[in-house]
């Protein structure tokens, strides 16, 4: 339904050295599934998923979304046939209030009852929030709870999105893979998370590791998830002992 | 009344037909149409232009209308209008100037406007500036606004010009007696080369007294504004000032908020941002599906509401 071919992305730096962010990434997103993009900090996620969102043209590459090559289309088009994705840091809006900004998500203004369902969906059960400000004054967590709820008001193809556990307390947490999992029974469509949490790569059904800009490797949850695990514990363990070093070595310094 | 009247009035007061309550209809520098009722009276000065506006102690959820309106080239209207507020008053007074200048002269309205609320009323206040028409000549809008609040008394002013005005000197000037509380509410849009220029002045004399100044305002294309808010705090008082400014094209705006404590319980903050909007609301604008115009238009929107 969605096809990457070979997209690289490239940008140069301060020095004009070409520094290669994204490398010759191929994948084939089926409909109706729910995959994962995991992989460490810096390894290319929310790249890619801004390569799918328009946000960043890719160096080199294609998209094709039902056959269609949208590799040129702008963010707007793109959003207009259905791709949709939740930031890692929401931009803030002065005056906007959460209302606001889910009709402008659902394309219309859409009623209290409506809203609430979408707030209750990333639990923020509180009717006092329609009427606040998407500013400063939402805690990092509430704002990416907002965020989350502004892809479920729009009825998506593709829905992105990246990292959203991220200033989630637990019992929200709960709530919001309980969310995605229903989500996915009920509602057609490509869903991709970005995501570190084990009990969100548990409930999908492919897995996409990314390291250093490139598929490391990718398939079923139930082949990849413990292989993940497995090499996510020796990771950790490895960086223990490296910490361990580290403190033996400033011991020894001072 | 022609459709340029109407007009004008729709856009300033909202008014779509004759006002319920009392009302004073200005055009062209003279009054058109005026109605007091039980317990609002207005009243025309005889010394100079305006009028007074008399409420009753004791009014309550009653609303006054004085909207003005300039649809010839050339006019320069000065008018004084005087609000007396009653004890224990709630009243809502819209007033507002529209200017439709087809010509090539200047046209210019300057009102002043002098408040006297008495203790615990409560008065809301809006005025919005409006400018529109073809012509080369320029619209002028000089308010200057004398607030005195008496004790536990209540009010906000909601100081609106969007778009049509080319050049402003917006003059406040208030003063709180104890556990007075003033929201003063500016928001403003300019653009092509108009100017705007504001500067307060509150004195908060009174103990409790309490004053939040907010204000909101986009400056576009080569379009200059200028903002100089001071709040005195002569007693244990509290006042906050807030100046947000969204900046583009060619356009220049100075914030220049003051605070002066002459009291070791006055408690004084201010705040001043300017800045153009940033590129990751633009984009995620885009991706709920509008274009980057609709996007800027729908931040503005939100930012100036
Ligand atoms: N426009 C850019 N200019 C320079 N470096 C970039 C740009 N976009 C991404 N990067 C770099 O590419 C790497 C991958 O970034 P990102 O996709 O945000 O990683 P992830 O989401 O996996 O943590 C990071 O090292 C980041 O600094
Ligand atoms: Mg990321």
């Amino acid at each position: 339904m969605l096809q990457l071919k070979n997209i690289y992305f490239s940008v140069k730096d301060d020095d004009n050295n070409t520094l290669n962010i994204l490398t010759d990434i191929s994948y084939d997103f089926a409909d109706n599934q729910f995959v994962v993009i995991t992989g460490p900090n810096g390894s290319g996620k929310s790249t890619l998923a801004k390569i799918i969102m328009g946000i960043e043209k890719p160096t080199s590459g294609q998209i094709i979304l039902d056959g269609e090559d949208i590799t040129d289309y702008s963010i707007s088009d793109r959003a207009k046939l259905g791709i949709g994705y939740g930031f890692q840091h929401p931009p803030r809006f002065k005056g906007l209030t959460v209302r606001d900004l889910l009709s402008t998500a659902a394309g219309k203004t859409i009623g209290n009852d409506q809203c609430y369902r979408y707030l209750t969906e990333v639990g923020l059960c509180s009717k006092d929030y329609l009427d606040r400000d998407v500013d400063n004054s939402l805690s990092g967590g509430e704002l990416k709870r907002i965020e989350i709820a502004t892809i479920l008001a729009r009825s998506l193809k593709v829905s992105i999105y990246d990292e959203p556990e991220a200033g989630i307390d637990l019992w929200s947490f709960t709530k919001l893979t309980e969310s995605f999992k229903r989500m996915h029974k009920t509602q057609p469509g490509l869903v991709v998370i970005i995501s570190h949490q084990e009990r969100i790569l548990d409930i999908s059904d492919q897995i996409i590791l990314l390291s250093n800009g490139a598929i490391k490797t990718s398939g079923p949850k139930a082949e990849l998830l413990p292989q993940i695990i497995h090499e996510t514990k020796t990771h950790c363990e490895l960086q223990k002992i490296e910490l361990e070093e580290d403190v033996k070595q400033n011991d020894f310094c001072r | 009344m022609t459709f340029v009247d109407k007009e004008l009035l729709r856009q300033i007061a909202d008014l779509h037909q004759t006002p319920k309550g009392a009302y004073n209809i200005r055009k062209n520098g003279e009054g058109i149409e005026k109605q007091s009722t039980a317990n609002i009276e207005i009243i025309t000065k005889t010394d100079k232009p305006g009028i007074n506006i008399i409420v009753k102690p004791g009014t309550k959820n009653e609303s006054v209308h004085i909207p003005v309106i300039v649809t010839e080239s050339g006019i320069n209207d000065l008018v004084y209008n005087t609000f007396e507020i009653g004890a224990d008053a709630d009243v809502l007074i819209v007033a507002g100037c529209g200017i439709h200048n087809d010509g090539s002269k200047k046209s210019q309205h300057d009102g002043i406007h002098h408040f006297i609320v008495g203790p615990r009323a409560r008065v809301r206040y809006v005025e919005k500036h409006y400018g529109e028409g073809e012509g080369t000549g320029e619209r002028v809008l000089n308010p200057q606004t004398i607030i005195d609040m008496a004790e536990n008394s209540w009010a906000e002013m909601d100081l609106i010009q969007l778009r049509g005005v080319d050049s402003t000197k917006r003059n406040t000037k208030a003063t709180l007696a104890n556990g007075a509380h003033l929201v003063l509410l500016e928001k403003m849009l300019t653009h092509d080369k108009q100017v705007a220029e504001s500067s307060m002045e509150i004195n908060l004399n009174g103990e409790d007294a309490k004053v939040q100044v907010i204000s909101r305002s986009v400056a576009q294309d080569d379009s200059k504004q200028i903002f100089y808010p001071q709040v005195m705090g002569n007693s244990k008082c509290w006042g906050h000032v807030q100046c947000d400014a969204i900046i583009m094209g060619q356009a220049s705006v100075k914030a220049i908020p003051g605070i002066t404590a002459n009291n070791a319980d006055a408690q004084l903050i201010h705040e001043a941002a300017i800045g153009r909007i940033a590129g990751d609301q633009i984009i995620k604008m885009m991706t709920l599906g509008l274009n980057e115009t609709e996007a800027e238009e729908r931040i503005l929107q939100g930012f100036l509401k």
